[in-house]
Parts: structure tokens; sequence; C-alpha cells
């Protein structure tokens, strides 16, 4: 605790300072330093204390509640992923056939930008959903698009990592597929799935505010980035401090998923993933 | 004895790899009466192992057939009719030594209270009493081992098939577990085939040695094992001991006239 605290220091101190050499000796390169490009650390900090607008509450209680949107979107979105790149997995692992026929287009699908997709997900996805899910269902859609992928490419590899000699064990005992499945292959790729879920959460996170901006949503960190774009000539900490907002959810949400392995996987100390 | 079914016959049992056409094994016959402890020696390529393999129907064999119980080896298999160790402990990181050793209970569908008792029984049976909720990598190597031959013992198979199960360990561990081994086997009064690259574990663990040479895998002679039972430490001590470690040796050299140079340091 105590040395992330000296690396928060150390990192603010690593910008201010760099803000004083550049702008004391007049560098412009690779840019010219001022308040504008790079303001005041503590300049962002005092931005989470007052309104962004007139007659609104501090920008710290509106990014929150954005924040918690966003996250919601990432959750559900991360879950989707996780459980359909895991189950793709199961699938094909067992089918050679299947594996040559889905893994070309699944990769294919990656390669798209994922601004791309987004407007027809959000008109596809929309319609069909309830009302307490409109908008935010959608992205989280688009945020799954994102996760199912690393999830999938790990699964397919943990879930092929089992010991040779195990797996003789189990042939010794007339284990079914089931078996080996469960008491084997999915035991030993968990290590694997879980880097994946590292992945996948932060990246439920872009996935969810990239996944704002085509849907038009307000609520959430997404449509705060875009908002404060267009003022950041005039204001640039507060799309510092949504920036700063962001990240902590993308932290957040990765140490819970650390957290979650520390619980789940049991290995040795030197084989952990 | 000669009176009881074999627990494993391999009759006429020839193995060949396609890889590189290499004979494995030639015309193998063997017969294991109950309670037997068949040691299989050998130099390198002499298809010991590929021999064990095939009575466990791990790899089937090219011509010939093997008998488990009076069954195919593949029903044996099937039957759950015996219980396997490798050189490596093969224990799963992820469960407890006790569910380690549980495992082979749980596809036998045994319910949780029988497969507790059973455990807490091999835990005590092979002294790894209080190390049920240690996880494998905690354990030396001999002590994962020991878990392995828990696991492999916990369900009483009728047959025993081990693949040099000391071979990683240190000579004194070894020794130890030479003598758990004994007692447990003792005790549970099963049937062991025992692959090993020891002279004298395959001696003072027998009651018979089964030599073989390589290219092609034969078998180059049997030595019946005349050492009185129980064995202890002083059993190593015996003239009868050194007769017999001889005896093997001989059969072993006699059969190696064919081999390299390096491969007759070996023996």
């Amino acid at each position: 605790m105590l040395s992330i605290v000296a690396l928060m220091l150390a990192l603010v101190g690593l910008w201010e300072l760099y803000r004083w050499i550049w702008s004391s000796a007049g560098f412009t390169w690779p840019f010219a330093v001022d308040s504008t490009s790079m303001p005041h650390v503590w300049t962002v900090l005092k931005a989470f204390g007052q309104p962004a607008q007139v007659n609104q509450p501090a920008l710290a209680t509106i990014l929150f509640h954005k924040a918690l949107f966003t996250m919601k979107e990432s959750v559900v979105g991360f879950g989707i992923g996780a459980v359909v790149g895991f189950a793709l997995g199961v699938l094909l692992v067992h089918s050679r056939l299947l594996q040559r026929g889905f893994l070309p287009y699944l990769v294919a699908s990656q390669t798209i930008p994922i601004l791309a997709i987004a407007p027809m997900v959000v008109v596809w996805v929309n319609p069909k959903l309830p009302a307490s899910l409109q908008g935010w269902g959608a992205v989280a859609v688009i945020a799954s698009y994102l996760t199912f992928f690393p999830v999938l490419i790990n699964t397919l590899r943990g879930l092929q990592s089992a010991d040779a000699r195990a797996l003789e064990l189990m042939r010794t005992y007339a284990a079914g597929r089931w078996s080996v499945l469960w008491k084997l292959r999915v035991p030993a790729s968990l290590p694997y799935v879980f880097a994946a879920l590292k992945l996948a959460a932060t990246a439920s996170v872009v996935g969810a505010i990239i996944g704002e901006l085509p849907s038009g949503l307000q609520s959430g960190l997404g449509g705060a980035i875009i908002n404060f774009n267009q003022y950041y000539s005039v204001e640039p900490q507060e799309l510092w401090a949504t920036n700063i907002v962001a990240a902590l959810v993308g932290i957040i949400f990765f140490l819970v998923v650390v957290g979650a392995e520390r619980i789940v996987v049991r290995r040795a100390p030197e084989n952990t993933a | 004895m000669s009176d009881k079914q074999p627990v494993v016959s391999v009759m006429n049992v020839t193995k060949t790899f396609a890889q590189g056409n290499v004979t494995a094994l030639q015309d193998i016959e063997l017969e294991l009466k109950p309670g037997e402890f068949v040691s299989l020696i050998g130099p390198s390529g002499c298809g010991k192992s590929t021999l064990l393999r095939i009575i466990g129907d791990l790899v089937p064999p090219t011509s010939g057939s093997v008998t488990v119980n009076g069954k195919p080896a593949k029903q044996a298999r099937i039957d759950r009719d015996y219980g396997i160790v490798f050189q490596d402990a093969v224990l799963f990181d992820w469960r407890t030594v006790a569910k380690n050793i549980a495992l082979p209970l749980e596809m036998l569908g045994w319910d949780k209270e029988k497969r507790r008792a059973r455990v807490a029984e091999m835990l005590e049976l092979m002294e790894l009493k209080g190390f049920g909720d240690h996880h494998p990598w905690q354990l030396s190597g001999g002590m994962q081992q020991r878990a392995s031959i828990a696991r492999a013992f916990a369900f009483e198979p009728a047959l025993l098939l081990m693949d040099e199960p000391f071979g990683a360990l240190d000579e004194m561990t070894r020794e130890r577990l030479n003598l758990e081994l004994l007692s447990i086997w003792q005790r549970l009064q099963s049937t062991v085939v025992f692959v090993t690259h020891s002279i004298s574990e395959a001696v003072f663990l027998s009651t018979r040695v089964v030599v073989m040479s390589p290219r092609p895998g034969r078998i180059a002679g049997i030595v019946d094992i005349d050492l009185p039972d129980p064995r202890s430490v002083e059993t190593r001590e015996q003239p009868r001991f050194f007769e017999l470690v001889t005896e093997v040796r001989e059969l072993l050299r006699k059969r190696g006239e064919h081999l390299l140079p390096e491969e007759q340091e070996l023996l």
C-alpha cells in the first residue's frame, strides 16, 4: 500500500518536474508545455471539487455516477464475453473441424474496429431489449465483443495444456470426456483463462466507453469524454479528471480479477501465470 | 498358488513402432499369479515400460494379447482393475493431497463419507497424516510419490502397475519407500508389476524378477527371489541377497554383449 502511494507521488513529481523544465526552458519538442497541454496536477484535482457547469453538483459526484454506469456496462459485457469465450473454447477444443472452420472468422472479427460495428450492434440489439436494458444493454454487448476473444484463445490453449501423464492417469480410470474436462482440463486451463480475464477486464472498460459514443448515451464516462473534449482548449482539467476516473475503473476491475484468481487458482507459486 | 487364475497373462505379445520400424517387444510370454510382486528390469530400450503400458491398455500390442483378471486388457481398464504409479507423482496441483488420493474414488462414484474414511486410512498408511490439506507443491518429492502410491492403492485394485516410481528419488528416500511399499503390498495383498532400473531394488522388493534385453525387447530370463518375508533393512545384508543380485546382473550382462560400450557400463 505504502509503495503504491510512493509511486503515485513519484508520478505526480515527474509530471510537475517535466512541466517545470519544459516551460522554463521554453522547449517546444515534442510539444510546447502550457496549462492547456499539461495542466497542473492540483488544477485537475481541484476540478473534482467544483461543478463543471453552473447549478450542477461537483465534478467528482457527476463522474462517480457516470463511472458506476460505465462499470455496469463493462461488468455485464465482461461477463457475456467471458462466458461466450470460455464456452466457445470448450466447444472448439473438442472438434478440430469446428476449430478449423470457425477460428479464422473469429480472428477476422477482431480486425474490424469496434467503432465500425458499434452502430450496427446498437441498431440490432436495442429494439430487442426490455426497457430496463435499453441503451446500456447494447453497450454491454459491444464491450463483450472485445472481451470474448482473449478468453477464447487462452481457454483453447489452457484446455490443451493438461499434462500428458495426467491424461493417461484419467485414461486408467476409464474417465469419460466430461470427467476429463471438469476434473483435469478446466482446472489446468485456469491460469491461462485468468491471464485472459485480466486483459478482458480492462478491455471491457475501453469497450464500454467506446460503445457509448455511437449509442449517444450521456450517462456514462464515454458521454462525459465527448462532452469535455469540446471544452478542452478552455478547461482541459475536466477531461483529465475524467480520464483519471476511467483509468481508476479499469484498475479496480483488474484488481477484482486478480483477487478472484488468488482465491480460485491454486498452483505452485512458480506456476502461476 | 498355481491353481488360481492368473492376474495378468501376456500371450505372445509383440510391439513394433511404425516410426523407425523399431521392434520394442518380441514374443513376450508372462503370467502373474495373485499376490506376486514382479519386477521388470533391463537397460533402456528393452521395452519394459512399453510392456507395462500394454498391460494397462495405454498402448495396444501389435500382435498377441493381454488379459487382466481373465478379461481383455481394455475391459480390465474400463472396469478399473488396476492402479498406476508413474515416475513423477502426477498429482493435480489444484487439489489438496487428500483430494488427490480421493480422485479414483470419485471416478468410481464412492460417496463423500466413504471417500473421507478411505483417504484418512491411506494417509495414515503412507505416513502422510497431517498433510491431507496441503497442496502437492508443498510436499517433498518423496512425500509426493507417497501420495501418488496412496492414490493408486486407495480403491484396492487387484493389480498395481508401477513405472519406475522411485527413479527420481534419492537413495535414502528410495529405500524407505521400498519398505513402505512392501508393507502396504502385504497388507492389501495386491499383485504388482514394477518397472525399475535398479537391480538391488528389484531383488529386494520382488517375488520374481523378469530380466529383459533390448533390440528387440525380449525376456532374457526370470529369477525367483526366495528371500524370507517380511523383508527388512537386514534383508539387504544377507548373503542370499547378494547371490540373487549377482544372478540378475549376470543375466543382464550375458544378454548385453551386443550392447554399445556405454550401455554395458550401466550393467
